[in-house]
């Protein structure tokens, strides 16, 4: 039976036994300990825990300033106010020198729901990607948040952890490999490929069961790590397949999906869709109704995917 | 070093910036010639550094925020032995390791990258916080432009270093009073700068800052359980005659003219 868990508990829990074992790790946020999930070290490292209050490009840089007096920071706050309002601190204080800092940025994407689009951020893949050296981890599941905040942590420079709200069905497995760049290929198949990201992950897989009804044998690749690509993994897919679909919960420039046509444009005559935000912002609602309005559904998948080999 | 020597050798440090800025005819004179008293208070008088070894752990860190000033800083690192004085004249040329603005990945002595404004002091907080989490004894120094103290990050810092009682922390402010556009008060009036600092919970002197006696002396003034502030009083451009407050002198290198002439004032005569 799959254990369910929201993912930013999940991260909080990482960062306790993270912190367990090695004493450089400190864990910063900006007043949202409680909503990031941070509290969890907080209660348990107080001497290890620094809260900034609500100045976040403050805490980015203080970050840095940790990072060069040999420590290891986790930075936390909403994925929105670290990759948006701090974007330019990561870019200089950190990702130019490739400070040794870590962002575990939650609420990400539509998945915020009810407090709407101000709040989900569906561009923050899309900023982290056009730094140099910044790894970007989407985690799909509980068991693979934990093996990205490890992974993180073995990392000697910036790493970007998206963490997701909602709670999840855990669809991988402890010995499920997390290696930093290399896709998981979590069903085969040889009609269409489709390539996923975190919580669309799930979807992803409910789609090629409706695509196995009818008949088509689709692949679904797990895409934990957004930076750097898995581009063998895209070019072997795609030339198998002839078609790739993406699937992302964040907007389709600068995402999953723009990485992935990156690889394929000029290497690849595969067909090609992207499902995701279509270039619009979020709005409220609750998390189900926003996916099936913005089209981040199975079915939806399954139609691209069925389009693209009439 | 006594007084007549370190102001003999401020004269030689002001050329070589000078020489510095004709050379890659870019870079940023005013403030450059403004702190100068101020980094060699710092490098000749009171921080705990060591050009044989710019990365020991218990060195003082010295954060330059106000980062286009760093041809001052470059003049006083290769004054020290960081690298050789003949590197200057390769400043934001391609392959230098000199960069436009200062990056510690490249330079020796540079302990943050900074010129994207307000963020030096912000790190520089974020090492004196790291400094008490290792319980470590090093200060941590970081020199301010006044234009720079209009960016909300400066403010973030200083809260952010009152609230942790940082008194590792040492903030110096270059107040030249003015900036690419004109004067502060023209462009965004930093208004009572001392009586903010001290609001933000600051222990705050104000200097001279071309007496590098008075800025030691702020320097070394015991302070306890609150970060300090020295606002260090300066002539933007000092130095050189047709540069001192002169704003269009922030960001232009001079012509060849300017150049002999400047370094004429500065005691170094040029082979035209």
């Amino acid at each position: 039976m799959s254990e369910s868990k929201s993912l930013r508990v999940a991260y909080g829990e990482a960062l306790v036994e993270l912190g367990k074992k090695d004493k450089n790790i400190v864990v910063m946020d900006a007043d949202l300990a409680h909503a990031t999930m941070t509290s969890a070290f907080a209660a348990e490292y107080p001497d290890r825990f620094y809260n900034f209050g609500i100045a976040e490009a403050n805490m980015m840089c203080a970050a840095a300033g940790f990072a060069h007096s040999g420590l290891i920071p986790f930075v936390s706050t909403f994925a929105l106010f670290g990759t948006g309002r701090a974007y330019e601190q990561i870019r200089n204080s950190i990702s130019y020198v490739n400070a040794n800092v870590k962002f575990g940025l939650s609420h990400s994407g539509l998945s915020v729901g009810e407090d709407g689009g101000s709040h989900q951020s569906i561009e923050d893949i899309s900023l982290m990607r056009g730094l140099p050296g910044m790894t970007i981890f989407v985690p799909c599941d509980p068991l693979e948040m934990k093996k990205a905040v490890y992974a993180a942590a073995e990392i000697n420079g910036p790493v970007y952890i998206r963490v997701a709200r909602p709670v999840v069905d855990t669809i991988t497995t402890l010995d499920t490999p997390f290696i930093p760049g290399k896709a998981n290929v979590m069903k085969d198949g040889s009609d269409v490929c489709i390539m996923a990201t975190g919580l669309m992950v799930p979807y992803a897989l409910q789609a090629a069961e409706i695509l196995a009804a009818d008949g088509m044998k689709a692949a679904v690749v797990n895409f934990h790590t957004i930076k750097p690509i898995d581009k063998e993994c895209i070019l072997a897919m795609a030339n198998k397949c002839g078609a790739v679909v993406t699937a992302e919960e964040h907007s389709i420039i600068g995402g999953l999906g723009t990485a992935v046509a990156e690889v394929l444009a000029g290497n690849s005559s595969a067909k090609f869709a992207r499902v995701g935000i279509q270039d619009k912002f979020g709005k409220s609602g609750k998390p189900a109704e926003l996916f099936a309005a913005y089209g981040l559904t199975a079915e939806n998948i399954a139609a691209q995917c069925k389009s693209l080999k009439k | 070093m006594n007084n007549e020597n370190l102001n003999e050798k401020a004269k030689h440090l002001r050329a070589d910036i000078i020489r510095m800025l004709y050379t890659c005819q870019s870079g940023h004179p005013g403030g450059s010639l403004s702190c100068v008293e101020i980094l060699m208070a710092l490098y000749y008088k009171v921080a705990h550094v060591d050009a044989s070894n710019p990365k020991m752990e218990d060195r003082d860190r010295i954060v330059l925020s106000k980062g286009h000033a760093c041809p001052a800083l470059y003049a006083i690192l290769a004054d020290k032995g960081y690298f050789p004085r003949e590197d200057l004249w390769s400043l934001r040329q391609i392959g230098s390791h000199l960069q436009g603005h200062p990056d510690m990945t490249k330079t020796p002595g540079i302990d943050a990258n900074t010129g994207s404004l307000g963020q030096g002091i912000s790190i520089a907080m974020g090492m004196a916080l790291a400094a008490k989490h290792n319980k470590a004894n090093y200060k941590v120094y970081t020199v301010i432009g006044d234009g720079e103290s209009q960016e909300g990050l400066v403010w973030e810092a200083a809260m952010a270093a009152a609230h942790y009682k940082l008194d590792n922390l040492v903030v110096m402010l270059d107040h030249n009073g003015l900036q690419i556009d004109g004067s502060n008060d023209e462009v965004m009036s930093i208004g009572d700068i001392v009586a903010k600092f001290k609001a933000f919970g600051f222990e705050c002197f104000k200097v001279n800052g071309h007496d590098i006696d008075a800025i030691t002396e702020a320097l070394k003034a015991p302070v306890s359980g609150k970060p300090k502030f020295i606002c260090c009083e300066t002539v933007k451009g000092k130095g050189v005659s047709f540069m001192e407050n002169n704003f269009g002198w922030h960001g232009k290198a001079p012509n060849k003219d300017e150049y002999i002439t400047a370094m004429k004032e500065l005691g170094v005569t040029v082979n035209e």
